[in-house]
């Protein structure tokens, strides 16, 4: 307890020793005058023999504490009172820091949220996703970006592997639920055994699907999402155990998972078990997505490794029924790719999320520029208190840490004022966020976003602090107390560090200038791009699904349809309406499938490359604005008739027979117990997957085929031509001409295209505001910078404009000697920006569409406006220079 | 600008030196800084004022104690007395001084040929 003691008595400590010093001095002069020294000299004597009074009693004092604490607690305090006695560059520096560390901590809260945090899964780390390749099966590589697996695979793997805790596939889908309420569509995942043990996360209440229920022929069972507990059942524990209809089919409910938790990427209402009959399966059918847990110490390779090893097995085990060859498979090259889970989720967007991330980095910089010229002005202006206390014994190092504690604390408080904005910030980013942000509902400050704002607010304080500190706090302070007073024009060294400060902000604003130029030009370019429908502002799309259970005969399907179609088309204001088994950029499981074409030759291990494949109905093209290119369309009475009759795409026509005339009458099919089937149309192409991306090569079958597997598209997305779509009173009529023909149909996704089109560009559009706010900051930034230090320039040089003035100088000769200084600055920065941008541009290619990374258009432009505002942040002070008055500044002081 | 300890001392000495003299007899601020002055014979430049921060450490370690008395002169003082602790503490600082000085000699002393 003695340092508390000493706390206490510390003030009497240091009145003893003040008084002890004095009576030791008083002594010493009694002495001296006792020898015949006079008085006044003996007193200055014993001061001189004594040494730097201040400095011995500070050095006293300072065995009673603990120095580096104390000495910074003096030091804020000091710096807190600089900063209350100057409140308009306290106000001004705060607010720049305060929005520079918002902008940072909002979007490095979303670079945390969805790039740095693990997943919500226990041990996330060592989930996978079992991804795999098939370079050899030509049109499935560059499109869904995968092979998935088929169910026969994931029994291989299941069963075989060595590397894997567990594993299992599932899929989504869409599933009508009638009896509850109105007839639903819901959200759907199924799963087969493995997921949940692979996940790990446990039930809300109830349980997992067991293995029985996992058996083709066990009774029918569902788990259902926490939000969907909440919405239809109010949480009532006791929907555990009832049943619900789900596609005509009851299924007892066995459990509820936890609130948040999604399959991988995927949300959902219900989830069923998958029940695959063993017995049944081939070696197609690869639509599930397979997951799994590595064993501890497993890694990626050697699980790559292992179902390498697996697949010959999976070839031998499995065939795709009598007569075909198993080990077909071997032309694809099927070769795994497994990566984690986080990266499968993730997709593609970090790139993007980097790259605005480094660009409000960047804005952080210019911020902390302007900030450091503040603080060189005011230094400068204190340059005087400094060199006195320097002179009065302060060991430099001590005036640059009061420097820098003040720049710090600057820096902190900008912090604390800049989580009040990053909080709105935040809110703001998941407002404009793309909907289709993978994790988008986990965005949060966290703890380690928190830290991520403090230790910026630090670092940019001793950013912004040490230019300063260093320049007029250093070891050459003392020279300038002389030199202080009187200076006629200020030296070319002291404006140095401002002029390189305005360099480098005019560089980077232009960096991100033209940054944000580039995604513009990207945003201009898409919009031109035919994306193969017209005004999908007009046009109102929604999935209706047609469970087996609710009507099964394929026949009776279309019918339905058609007469959905009848009562949309009837509806006052509807141009037409037609259904396609999805629209372009919906983003739903895609069809693909080897087609032969008659006239070609397949032989020997020759295969024709995989086709995505979709189901229009007739007056589809008509009502979504798709051009027929050739040929003519499909019409109902062929439909119903079955006749052998396709449609295909442009580009396949082209690929296959040159020209879109030329394959009208050709023949195709897609396997051999199909009958070949006559081009009888070419569509335009269509950007199926996006705007950015090439439009595939399409077949466009009839709603009703000779197909034993899938001889009618239950699942369509109905599309309708009219002004009124998206208003309310249309969709009530569309849900009753709906119902009017069959009352257990519900209606999901209902939206306009324009939706599923913004969606789609959604990524752009979203760097595109960031990048555009992150440059119209530093343009702003960068004008603020110029202009603060062509003024201080300005007024530092007052007399000398003055004695120009006087000596005949005219008006206009000042001007240009200011504009031309600040031009100067300002060429430089774009110079240098020029250069950092041809580099720095070239990590945003991916993000851009239809324009160069080094676009000459944009970098003339920024370039040039860069140059105009420059000028004009310089009009203001260089006009201010010419109404000098030559009298007043020459009586100045 | 001036240093707390003259560069003629190494870190420690001052403290030494003051524990000596007090070893003798209690004395005060100004007593102590004459004293050591005329013992060394004028041979170490002492500041006067450095004996201070040297006896505000020795007062924290508790190798001194102090009371407020008056002086030969009549005047009032802080006189300084050594306590065991410092006793003690002088006689590890001088042994080990004496073994660094008779290092230090033997290093500097001519080489034997």
């Amino acid at each position: 307890m003695t340092w508390l003691k000493q706390l206490f008595l510390r003030r009497q400590q240091y009145r003893e020793l003040s008084e002890e010093i004095q009576a030791h001095l008083d002594e010493k002069v009694e002495e001296l005058v006792a020898e015949g020294m006079p008085r006044k000299e003996a007193m200055q004597a014993a001061r001189r023999e004594f040494g730097n009074l201040g400095l011995i009693e500070e050095n006293s004092r300072e065995v009673w504490r603990w120095p580096p604490v104390e000495d910074f607690l003096s030091d804020i305090r000091y710096g807190m009172r600089a900063l209350r006695h100057n409140p308009v560059f306290a106000t001004v520096a705060l607010l720049t820091i305060a929005i520079g560390i918002a902008a940072n901590t909002a979007v490095f809260t979303v670079v945390n949220s969805v790039l740095l945090k693990p997943l919500n899964y226990p041990k996330a780390e060592e989930l996978v996703a079992l991804h795999q390749v098939a370079p050899g099966a030509e049109g499935l590589a560059d499109f869904e970006g995968g092979l998935l697996l088929s169910p026969s695979m994931y029994f291989t793997y299941s069963e075989h592997n060595h590397t894997f805790q567990s594993l299992g596939v599932w899929i989504t889908g869409t599933a009508n639920v009638t009896g509850l309420a109105e007839p639903e569509q819901v959200r759907t995942v199924a799963v087969s055994d493995g997921v949940f043990e692979t996940l790990a996360v446990p039930p809300a209440a109830g349980r997992w699907f067991s293995h029985a229920d996992q058996t083709p022929n066990g009774p029918p069972r569902v788990m259902l999402s926490y939000g969907y507990w909440q919405r239809r059942f109010g949480g009532d524990p006791s929907a555990i155990g009832r049943n619900i209809i789900v596609d005509s089919q009851s299924r007892e409910i066995v459990g509820v998972m936890p609130r948040g938790f999604r399959f991988v990427d995927a949300d959902f209402d219900l989830a069923a078990p998958l029940a695959f009959d063993r017995g049944k399966l081939i070696l197609a059918g690869f639509g599930f997505h397979g997951v799994a847990r590595l064993k501890p110490g497993s890694t990626i390779a050697e699980a790559n490794a292992d179902l390498t090893r697996m697949l010959p097995i999976w070839m031998d085990s499995w065939s795709n029924g009598p007569g075909t060859n198993p080990h077909y498979y071997q032309a694809w090259r099927i070769t795994p790719t497994i990566r984690l889970l986080k990266k499968e989720v993730i997709g593609n967007v970090s790139e993007a999320l980097w790259v605005v991330m480094a660009t409000i980095g960047l804005v952080m910089l210019i911020a902390c520029a302007n900030v450091t010229n503040l603080l060189l002005v005011r230094v400068e202006a204190r340059q005087q208190e400094l060199a006195v206390r320097a002179a009065l014994g302060a060991p430099w190092a001590r005036i640059v840490r009061g420097v820098l504690v003040e720049s710090i604390l600057l820096g902190l408080m900008g912090g604390v004022v800049g989580i009040g904005l990053a909080y709105a910030g935040v809110r703001f980013l998941v407002a404009i966020g793309p909907s289709n942000l993978p994790r988008l509902n986990e965005i949060s400050i966290d703890a380690r976003t928190l830290a991520f704002t403090l230790l910026l607010s630090v670092f940019s304080g001793l950013l912004f602090g040490l230019i300063p500190a260093l320049r007029y706090a250093g070891p050459r302070a003392t020279s300038t107390l002389r030199n202080v007073g009187r200076t006629v024009s200020a030296s070319r060294e002291r404006h140095q560090a401002r002029n390189l400060l305005v360099v480098f902000q005019v560089a980077i604003a232009l960096v991100l200038l033209v940054s944000a130029g580039l995604m513009i030009r990207t945003f201009a370019a898409l919009r031109t791009v035919d994306p193969g429908f017209t005004d999908p502002q007009r046009l109102q799309v929604m999935r209706i699904s047609i469970p087996d259970a609710l009507i099964a005969q394929p026949e009776m399907v279309t019918r339905t349809q058609n007469a959905i179609l009848d009562k949309l088309a009837a509806i006052p204001g509807v141009k037409s309406a037609g259904f396609a088994s999805e629209m372009p950029m919906e983003d739903f499981d895609s069809d693909w499938d080897e087609i032969f074409a008659e006239d070609k030759v397949y032989s020997g291990k020759a295969i024709p490359p995989l086709r995505l494949y979709k189901t229009i109905s007739p007056g589809f093209l008509q009502t979504a604005g798709t051009r027929l290119v050739a040929g003519r369309e499909i019409t109902w009475n062929e439909v119903y008739a079955i006749q052998p009759l396709v449609m295909v795409s442009e580009n396949f026509a082209r690929e296959m027979w040159g020209t879109p005339s030329a394959a009208v009458g050709k023949h195709l099919r897609e396997f051999n117990s199909m009958p070949w089937h006559e081009v009888v149309g070419v569509i335009q192409d269509v950007r199926e997957v996006g705007l950015q991306d090439k439009a595939p090569e399409i077949i466009y079958w009839p709603p009703l085929v000779h197909n034993r597997f899938d001889p009618v598209a239950r699942t369509s997305t109905f599309v309708i031509r009219t002004d009124c779509a998206g208003t309310e009173s249309f969709l009530n009529e569309v849900h009753s001409a709906v119902w009017s023909v069959n009352a257990n149909l519900p209606l999901a996704s209902v939206r306009t295209m324009q939706d599923v089109y913004d969606k789609s560009v959604a990524r752009t559009s979203f760097t595109l505001v960031m990048l555009g706010i992150a440059g119209a900051m530093a343009l702003t930034l960068g004008i603020i910078g110029i202009y603060g230090v062509m003024s201080y320039a300005v007024s530092q040089r007052k007399r000398e404009f003055g004695i120009r003035l006087a000596l005949g100088a005219q008006g206009g000769d000042v001007l240009e000697m200011v504009l031309r200084q600040g031009t100067k600055l300002a060429l430089f920065g774009v110079v240098i920006g020029i250069a950092a941008a041809f580099g720095l541009t070239r990590l945003m290619t991916n993000l851009l569409y239809g324009v160069k990374p080094y676009d000459p258009l944009t970098f003339v432009a920024v370039a040039a406006l860069l140059m105009l505002v420059a000028l004009l942040a310089c009009y203001v002070p260089a006009r201010r220079a010419t109404l000098v008055d030559p009298m007043v500044a020459l009586r100045y002081e | 600008m001036p240093k707390p300890i003259p560069r003629d001392l190494f870190p420690g000495a001052l403290e030494m030196m003051i524990l000596r003299m007090l070893k003798r007899q209690p004395l005060h601020g100004y007593a102590l800084v004459q004293l050591i002055k005329r013992t060394s014979q004028d041979l170490l430049q002492i500041e006067e004022g450095s004996l201070y921060p040297a006896l505000q450490r020795l007062l924290k370690e508790e190798f001194v104690k102090a009371e407020w008395g008056v002086s030969s002169t009549n005047r009032r003082v802080r006189i300084y007395k050594l306590t065991a602790a410092g006793a003690k503490h002088l006689e590890r600082e001088v042994s080990s001084f004496e073994r660094m000085l008779e290092g230090i000699i033997r290093v500097l002393a001519p080489e034997e040929s």
